[in-house]
């Protein structure tokens, strides 16, 4: 059974970035108030516990925010750049 | 000037008529013939000064129309306006790709000899008779690896990595299944498993607030180290087929697990249960999974990405 494609799912760097493009966007419509407070991983809830270290949901929670905070404008510029590409070359 | 001038004029009369391509560069090296990066070197003084010289010199000799090249103006212009660029762009690439690509620190992991290498390539097949795993420090930078079997190094995962892609394309052509297109694929694939793997490590790292010296270029260099037994399985595969691939895959998996379980040991584990000590507390424990998980991932990914090289 002669296929010409791998069974490796046949993985580009362009198929990396769009997948770390779609996971950063996921990551920041994460609503602080509607969505994050409600299930417990709000910013307010981590201030606690001042013990050595932060447990693993204090830190994923701290990885959430600061994505956020910071990938908010860089996204949107890329993001336009994405639509753009994909409009014009499908 | 006037030396040079009959100097070179000597010189090109013993080119040959074929000789009359407009080639610019070749007639300054023939020109000064000392300097033949001349063109990017100097670029104010060299192409208002030359040209005048050989002006006198054209009306005695024929048949260079190359000649006429150098002394248009704009053409001087235009290359001494090139060749500034050129400087200037090479002067703002080096100043701005240590930023981003730290230059320095890459050097150490590439500063390695020949029995470096032996004796890292023996240590991944064979990790067992190893005593003493730690990395030697040197007045708190880590020794090269030149010095240290133990220090990580760059050199054998990067050619480790091409190794494996040219040993894929040769697997794929006995097999019939070979066309270029897919060496670039195999290479692709697994750069984008390699990067995926050093980030899901980063993240995890990350996640259980690990204090360690690993940067992100030793995790490269660690998930690197998996190509030598992935070689070392699918030329054996190609050798004995497929019982000989599967025996030699199984043992490279086994020694490369031992590998990292000792050499992320020290790195990752506080140092009561790195001396084996058993350690209570979730933390530690957290910690053993993680090392054990990393460690556990590198024959997963050894089979994943080798098995459809053999049939």
């Amino acid at each position: 059974l002669y296929l010409s494609s791998k069974s490796n799912m046949a993985f580009t760097l362009y198929s990396l970035i769009q997948a770390v493009i779609l996971c950063v966007n996921a990551v920041a419509v994460l609503h602080e108030e509607r969505f994050l407070s409600k299930i417990g991983w709000g910013v307010d809830q981590s201030i606690g516990g001042f013990g050595d270290e932060p447990g693993i949901k204090v830190q994923l929670m701290n990885l959430v925010r600061s994505v956020r905070t910071v990938m908010r404008v860089p996204l949107i510029a890329v993001n336009s750049v994405c639509i753009v590409l994909l409009l014009l070359f499908g | 000037m006037d030396y040079t001038a009959t100097q070179s004029v000597s010189r090109q009369r013993k080119l040959t008529y074929v000789d009359q391509t407009i080639d610019p560069e070749m007639r300054n090296t023939s020109m000064d013939g000392t300097d033949p990066s001349q063109l990017f070197d100097d670029t104010s003084a060299a192409p208002g000064v030359q040209p005048t010289g050989f002006q006198g010199q054209g009306v005695g000799t024929m048949g260079h129309p190359g000649r006429t090249l150098l002394s248009d103006p704009m053409s001087n212009l235009a290359m001494a306006y090139g060749s500034s660029l050129a400087s200037q762009g090479k002067d703002l690439v080096d100043k701005n790709l240590d930023r981003f690509l730290p230059i320095s620190k890459l050097k150490y992991y590439f500063a390695v000899d020949t029995v470096y290498v032996g004796k890292k390539l023996g240590l991944l097949v064979f990790p067992y008779m190893h005593q003493n795993w730690e990395v030697s420090y040197q007045q708190d930078t880590p020794v090269a690896p030149r010095f240290d079997i133990n220090a990580p190094d760059l050199y054998i995962p990067a050619m480790g990595f091409i190794t494996y892609i040219l040993v894929a394309g040769l697997a794929l052509g006995t097999q019939n299944r070979f066309t270029p297109e897919i060496l670039g694929m195999q290479a692709s694939s697994a750069l984008v498993w390699l990067i995926m793997e050093v980030l899901v490590v980063l993240l995890s790292l990350y996640l259980v607030t690990v204090n360690t010296d690993l940067t992100t270029i030793d995790l490269v260099a660690f998930s690197g180290y998996k190509y030598v037994g992935m070689i070392v399985g699918v030329v054996a595969g190609l050798l004995f087929g497929r019982t000989g691939y599967y025996l030699t895959l199984l043992w490279c998996c086994i020694s490369i697990f031992v590998f990292m379980i000792r050499t992320l040991r020290l790195k990752l584990l506080s140092e009561a249960a790195a001396q084996g000590v058993l350690v209570h507390g979730a933390r530690n424990q957290l910690r053993m999974y993680l090392t054990m998980s990393i460690a556990a991932a590198q024959p997963i990914f050894m089979y994943w990405l080798t098995y459809h090289l053999v049939r």
